[in-house]
Formats: C-alpha cells, sequence, structure tokens
C-alpha cells in the first residue's frame, strides 16, 4: 500500500504460485512483487525454478494454482492486457538469424499490431539508444553474442513495456557486453520507472540497491532490499548470504 | 485491439514466412525437385504398367503423368506443411516460437496465421511445378490455372494444420524422421496420387475403405477435378470440415491450459 491509503498496482505480484510438471514440484507457494521502477534480481541456481516462473508469468502454460498479476491483470484471465504491458528477454536466442535486425524488430511490432510509422519510429530510436543504429541492415547471423543481446533488449522495448521481464540476459557473455546490459537496464528503471525483474544465477549482478528474491529448489528463500536480505541471513556479503540460505555455493 | 492492428500482425507473420521461405533456397529447389523427379522419373517407368481408364474428369484417356501430376501438386503442399510443422518445433526449440506467443493478441488467431502463411508459401511452388510438367504434356486446360487456385489455398491450410497440431505433440527435432514415416508415406501411398481409387479397390477393398478416409485423397481429387475445372463436392467437404478439426486440434495442443506444453513444460 501507498501512502495516504491509495493502493499501488504492483507491476508483477506474484501470490501462492506453485506448478509442477508429474510428480516434480517445480514450484511451491512461490510469492512476490516487482514495483514500478524496482530492479530485481530474482537470483537461483540452474534448476531452482526460474525458468518455470518465467514461462508461466509470460503465458506459455497456465499455473497449477496461486496467480501472477501484471499491473493487476491475471495472466491467465486477461493474458492480452497483461502480455500488452510486458517486455521479455528469454535465455534461449530467439532472433532469426537470416533476418536483418531491422526486419526482427519489426516483425515483433506486428505482433503487437503497431502501425508502420510507429514502429520505425520506435526501432530507430531503441537502436539508437543501444548504439546498434549503423547495424540496423546487418543480418543477426553477423552479429556478436553481446550485440544480438542488445537487439533483443531493443526488441522487449519496442512496444513500450512498463515490465521488463529478462530470464538469464548476461549468459554467454563477456564482462564489457554483460556491463553494457546491466548499466543500460538500470538506467531504464531510473529514467522510466520500469520495473524489472531480472533472473540470474550470477550473484553480482545485484548491487546494494537492487531488491532480491532468492528461489531455491521452487520456494523463495528471502525477499527484500540486498542489505535486509544480508542482515537477516547473518551474512557479510550476498554470497554468504545465499550460501546460509541454500547450503550451497552461488 | 483494433481490426487494424489484427490486420497488421497477420501481415507481419506473413511478411516473415515469406522472408524465411525466399532465404531458404534451398528448400524451395528441393520442394520443386521431388515431385518432378516423381514426375520424369516414376511416370515415364510406371506408364507402361499402369493402365488409366477413362474416368472423371477426364474425358479421354490421359497419360500416366496428366493422372499423377495433381498428386504431385499435393504432395508438394504435404511435404511444405510438414516442413512448417518441422519449422515450429525447431521454432519452439529455438525460441522463436515464444516471441510469437508473448503477443497480446490471441493464440488461436496467431496460429491461424501461421498456417495462411505456410499454405500461400506452398502456391508459387505448385505454379512453378505446373510451369515445368507442362514440358511433359500436363496440359491442363488454360482456366484450370485458375480454377485450381482455391483448392491448392484450402487443400494447403488442410495440411498445414495437420502439421500444426502434430507439431504440438512432437517433443524433439529428430523426430521429423518419425513424422515422415508415419504420416507422410502412408497419407500419400494410400490416396488416390499415384493409381485411381477403382484400381485399389480390385486390389483389396480394406485398402480401398482406407485411401476413401484418407483426407489426403481429398486433397488429390480437389485440386485434380479443379485443374479441369470441375469441382468435387464431397471432396470439397471433406477437405474443409478436415482443415477445421485439424485447425481446432492444433489451437488445443498450444492451448496453455491443455496443451501438451502446460504438461511436460515445452520451451524450457
Amino acid at each position: 500500500m501507498g501512502s495516504g491509503g491509495f493502493a499501488v498496482t504492483a507491476a508483477l505480484a506474484v501470490t501462492d504460485l506453485s506448478h509442477s510438471f508429474g510428480d516434480r514440484l517445480a514450484l511451491d507457494k512461490v510469492g512476490f512483487t516487482v514495483q514500478p521502477g524496482d530492479f530485481t534480481v530474482l537470483l537461483g541456481l540452474n534448476g531452482a525454478g526460474k525458468s518455470t516462473l518465467f514461462a508461466l508469468a509470460t503465458h506459455l502454460y497456465h499455473n497449477r494454482s496461486g496467480a501472477i498479476e501484471v499491473f493487476g491483470f491475471d495472466i491467465r484471465r486477461q493474458p492480452s492486457q497483461a502480455l500488452r504491458r510486458m517486455g521479455v528477454v528469454f535465455q534461449q536466442p530467439t532472433l532469426d538469424l537470416d533476418l536483418s535486425v531491422e526486419q526482427n524488430l519489426s516483425y515483433h511490432c506486428a505482433l503487437h499490431g503497431m502501425a508502420r510509422s510507429l514502429a520505425k519510429r520506435r526501432i530507430e530510436a531503441e537502436l539508437d539508444r543501444l548504439q546498434l543504429i549503423d547495424r540496423r541492415r546487418d543480418k543477426v547471423r553477423q552479429l556478436s553474442g553481446g550485440l544480438r543481446r542488445r537487439v533483443e533488449l531493443a526488441r522487449a522495448l519496442l512496444h513500450e513495456p512498463s515490465l521488463l521481464l529478462l530470464d538469464e540476459p548476461t549468459v554467454g557473455l563477456d564482462i564489457a557486453s554483460r556491463g553494457f546490459l546491466l548499466e543500460h537496464v538500470r538506467a531504464l528503471c531510473s529514467e522510466r520507472q520500469l520495473a524489472v525483474l531480472w533472473a540470474t544465477h550470477l550473484i553480482d549482478e545485484a548491487d546494494a540497491e537492487s531488491k532480491v528474491i532468492v528461489l531455491h529448489k521452487g520456494k523463495v528463500r528471502a525477499e527484500g532490499p540486498a542489505a535486509d536480505v544480508i542482515a537477516a541471513a547473518q551474512a557479510d556479503s550476498l554470497s554468504a548470504a545465499f550460501r546460509n540460505l541454500t547450503g550451497e555455493a552461488p | 485491439m483494433s481490426p487494424a492492428a489484427y490486420a497488421r500482425c497477420c501481415a507481419g507473420i506473413l511478411a516473415r514466412e515469406s522472408l524465411r521461405f525466399v532465404h531458404q533456397r534451398g528448400r524451395f529447389i528441393s520442394a520443386l525437385v521431388r515431385p518432378l523427379v516423381w514426375l520424369v522419373l516414376f511416370a515415364s517407368g510406371f506408364r507402361f504398367v499402369l493402365g488409366v481408364s477413362i474416368i472423371p474428369p477426364y474425358e479421354t484417356y490421359v497419360p500416366y503423368q496428366v493422372y499423377i501430376a495433381p498428386g504431385l501438386l499435393a504432395m508438394i503442399q504435404l511435404f511444405n506443411g510438414m516442413q512448417s510443422s518441422l519449422s515450429m518445433v525447431y521454432d519452439r526449440e529455438m525460441g522463436n516460437m515464444r516471441t510469437l506467443l508473448i503477443s497480446p493478441l490471441p493464440r488461436w488467431f496467431l496460429l491461424t496465421c501461421k498456417l495462411l502463411a505456410g499454405a500461400l508459401i506452398s502456391i508459387p511452388l505448385a505454379y512453378a511445378f505446373l510451369a515445368v510438367a507442362w514440358f511433359w504434356d500436363v496440359d491442363p486446360p488454360a482456366w484450370g490455372y485458375l480454377a485450381v487456385l482455391p483448392a491448392l489455398l484450402l487443400s494447403g491450410l488442410m495440411l498445414g494444420a495437420l502439421g500444426l497440431a502434430l507439431s504440438s505433440l512432437i517433443r524433439q527435432l529428430e523426430n521429423f524422421a518419425g513424422v515422415m514415416n508415419f504420416v507422410i508415406f502412408p497419407m500419400f501411398f494410400a490416396s488416390s496420387a499415384l493409381y485411381p481409387l477403382w484400381r485399389v479397390k480390385e486390389g483389396g477393398l480394406a485398402l480401398w475403405y482406407v485411401c476413401q478416409a484418407n483426407p489426403f485423397t481429398h486433397a488429390v481429387e480437389l485440386i485434380r477435378f479443379a485443374l479441369y475445372l470441375k469441382l468435387d463436392c464431397v471432396s470439397l467437404a471433406v477437405v474443409a470440415g478436415s482443415t477445421l478439426l485439424f485447425l481446432a486440434l492444433a489451437i488445443l495442443g498450444y492451448d496453455p491450459g491443455r496443451g501438451m506444453l502446460a504438461r511436460k513444460g515445452g520451451g524450457e
């Protein structure tokens, strides 16, 4: 709740979310919120349930129990309203390698029903901001891994979402590309009041101001500002806190 | 979302599928060479073995290559439909499918557009085949080339919808070999593509029933009749009905609540 009794609608509200594949419980009563302007790091090792959470949040399939709401719109009941407000960078590469950067981005604009003139303007603006404007006509195949990720980030922002989900966006990138991506997304949080959920297993991607959610074996072990999580786990650093909470090294 | 947004989305999907097709030159060539090999080699060899009597829509005795040409047109579409299904599986594994499915437009609409794109792509291929086949004496009436267009579109949609439905069931890329063995070959051979069904009936009644029940037979007959400016109403009904059925199965298969994705956790 915000001050003065006004309810602030969370950008992403996950409540009591459980999901299983056969007998395997992938998510167990997971709950957290991401507020506008928050840079939230979802920390978890491989197999923690991050990808399942992303699949459910992006409406790839339905959750068995619990709810996921995007700005108050339930992803199961109002998927169109929820998806319209959401930009996604998936863990696996999702660009068409044989098409140019521009063609890939135009396709995304079309999927959101955007008019051509508006699409053109947005594509130019995002490419410019991500320093890709001179590569617009290159085939994606000719781009390095880091640049491809930037294109995917540009694509996720074209329809001006208010919530950005990124699933392990820095996997396989060099230090410079990682730094660029992190810095850019953090800037978006403060400039556009964008809500960001950044899933990773790399603990150093969470800084002191980040909000942290520790997900382990399908359960949320801790949630809150990094400093609070460290204090609650009686540790002196986030990696030590992670170790204390999960019994495993990050 | 406004109707214009739907139109733009569909146009975008069609444009992307066409661009992809243009970039896959190998796919175009193999899709064309396959039926031509059948026309040139198979038909030359078998014209002396298989006699074809006068059966509708033909009004005279026809050479064997003329008989199998409509079947080969349908074959182009069968392979194209299954290849689109392969691309769906490939897409899903590469994550491209996820891009499509996070569009705010309804999923049935996205899948239908994807299907339409696949069917439209098969049409220039079919006409390229007809152009080459003309040199092998496959010369239907001039208006037949126009009349066959809606038949090609509908049969392309049916076979694409079948591919789409199958793609929601296939888990792994390499299983396309299974699709070849269990879908393409049985559908093609147990149909009227290569031999008239009265000959099949002479061979065995059970097989004749199988051929009659095979929607591919009706796609072939729809194309054959249209090419000779006639309409086979039964085939039209079967092809239209099968298209709707397969599309419904595909939409169910990709439904976030019911489909295979939900049960097994696809896309991870």
